[in-house]
């Protein structure tokens, strides 16, 4: 018997068939790595443990075989050769090295910078520092349902822009962005185009030719693959240099020094060849649940707020805010549900979710939204007892919420001085 | 997360949730916080004659520690005299509840909760503020 035929995904039943809790409703945050990749991976921590770089004997072939099978099932399932595949640590390092390293290399030429105010953090902290380097960055901002605006876009680009950098798909609230429409804006430029796609790889038909992206950043944990590795795809025509991080024994042509962990590069080759075969598939049943879902709470509850665009978005995820009823109280209140939360209260900032903010979400609702997010093992009863459990909670809640009180008695909590604190 | 079983607690079963008639001559609200900072607390009281706090009520919009620490706030005010209730520290609500560091503003907003829900009283009862 194998050890290995149960996630703790949430989907997964128990022998009663109960659903297993708090059922896992934040895939945006992390996927459960799939069985079947994990399988895959298994002699490669044990029997085949090889260096893929040694060149002297049949362990370092093995694995370095199989090091070259997983790139070329990374860069099919973008559309990309196998030769522009670089592993890395996580969509982190892609990032870093993406933005970083190709503005380092072209900075005698060109030293400005092109993103959006909902870019990751690790995208937006990169240029921080680049800015700290003496690198000018545009921060675009985004429309109300989440998307960049492309006349913005093209009226920011100089040239002396080296990069655009714009994301996939948003960890937050799932809205995807006109890559085709950036790639040809940014082809005709003549600057490169980096996207962080973490959140879109093996969710959304992404291809590097046909939307003319130069630089790609894959993460492993967000496509059911293992946690500690991902991948950059880094254009050969026309050929993208870039400034490489880590420097050492010169793996990955130069890009990235280091001993590549053959069982994570199995396991994100895996999971990539997996996510090709079932998107398709896999998105119909997740816009299935996703109505279902969003059906079940409108129902019974007034004044819930989809943030985002609803039909530019990942199948898996919703971010709603509930009206009157704080995030993190909520989140208290379910906690049979694994999710997120927009609220500032888990932070010590007392800030709310900067990219609500930079939606035009108020403040106040800001403070009340939740990220749902399903997948692979999210299964329709673990939505529907999700939904029960939302819904009660937040009568709960509003039942004791004294901005809900005044909004019954039609007080607009807008007019009232509050103290603050 | 850490948060203490007391805290658990009351988040679960707050006491005294509910409304007083805040136009009655007998009843002091306080409402502090802010919808924008996401912690919006109301905290009310009835006082007898004799000054004692008979019954109080609070509705709050916040996080776990902010519901428990006005759940534990009206627990605690009940009884006691106008003077007594003013004397409650929000040190004393963080220790009890064992709030973490982060969530120390929801106790200073309980402690100003009834410290707002008292001023209210005395300011329709100007003949007693003396005492």
């Amino acid at each position: 018997m194998s050890t290995v035929t149960k996630t703790n995904g949430g989907g997964t039943q128990t022998g009663d068939n109960r659903p297993k809790l708090p059922i896992y409703l934040d895939y945006q945050a992390t996927t459960p790595c799939d069985p079947r990749v994990v399988q895959t991976m298994l002699p490669w921590f044990t029997e085949k443990f090889g260096n893929p770089h040694s060149r002297n004997h049949s362990y370092g072939w093995e694995a370095e075989e199989a090091v070259e099978i997983a790139r070329k099932q990374v860069a099919s399932i973008v559309n990309a050769d196998e030769r522009e595949i670089v592993f890395t640590s996580g969509a982190t390092e892609s990032n870093n090295t993406a933005l970083k390293g190709v503005a380092r290399f072209y900075k005698d030429r060109k030293d400005h910078l092109v993103t959006v105010v909902t870019e990751h953090k690790c995208v937006l902290d990169s240029c921080r520092h680049l800015e700290q380097e003496g690198f000018k960055v545009t921060y675009l901002p985004v429309k109300k349902d989440g998307l960049v605006d492309l006349d913005q876009l093209k009226s920011a680009i100089t040239d002396k822009t080296v990069m655009v950098s714009v994301m996939a798909a948003n960890n937050e609230i799932g809205v995807i962005q006109p890559l085709a429409e950036i790639g040809k804006i940014c082809r005709e430029r003549k600057t490169f185009f980096h996207t962080d796609a973490a959140q879109g790889v093996g969710k959304i038909p992404l291809d590097v030719e046909a939307m003319n992206i130069d630089l790609m950043s894959i993460s492993g944990h967000k496509l059911y693959g293992p946690k500690g590795i991902g991948a950059l795809f880094v254009r050969r025509k026309p050929r993208v240099r870039l400034q490489a991080l880590m420097t050492g024994g010169g793996q990955e042509r130069g890009f990235r020094s280091g001993t590549l962990p053959t069982p994570l590069c199995v396991g994100l080759g895996e999971a990539c060849a997996i996510a090709q075969r079932e998107m398709g598939a896999e998105a119909e049943r997740l816009k299935m649940l996703r109505d279902r879902f969003l059906a079940g709470i409108n129902k019974r509850l007034p004044e819930v707020f989809l943030n985002g665009d609803l039909d530019k978005r990942l199948p898996g995820n919703l971010n709603l805010s509930f009206a009157y009823v704080e995030g993190e109280g909520l989140m208290m209140g379910i906690k049979d549900v694994a999710v997120s939360s927009g609220s500032a209260c888990t932070s010590a900032s007392l800030e709310p979710s900067y990219v609500l903010r930079a939606l035009g979400v108020d403040v106040e609702l800001a403070h009340t939204s939740l990220r749902i997010g399903f997948g692979r093992f999210t299964t329709e009863q673990d939505l529907d007892y999700a939904v029960e459990h939302i819904v009660s909670a937040v009568d709960r809640l509003r039942a004791m919420s004294p901005l809900w009180e005044m909004a019954q008695q039609g007080i607009d909590i807008k007019s009232i001085k509050w103290t603050g604190h | 997360m850490a948060y203490s079983e007391k805290l658990l607690e009351h988040y679960e079963n707050p006491r005294n949730v509910g409304a007083l008639d805040k136009d009655a001559a007998d009843v002091g609200t306080g409402l502090v916080g802010a919808p924008a900072c996401g912690d919006v607390m109301k905290l009310q009281i009835k006082v007898n004659e004799q000054g004692v706090i008979q019954d109080a009520k609070f509705k709050t919009f916040g996080c776990g520690s902010a519901i428990a620490s006005s759940s534990l706030a009206t627990e605690w005010i009940k009884g006691k005299t106008l003077d007594e209730a003013d004397q409650i520290k929000n040190s004393h609500i963080a220790q009890h509840l064992a709030l973490p560091p982060v969530k120390i503003h929801c106790s200073i907003l309980a402690e100003d909760a009834i410290k707002a829900a008292i001023a209210d009283y005395r300011a329709k009862h100007p003949e007693k503020t003396e005492g």
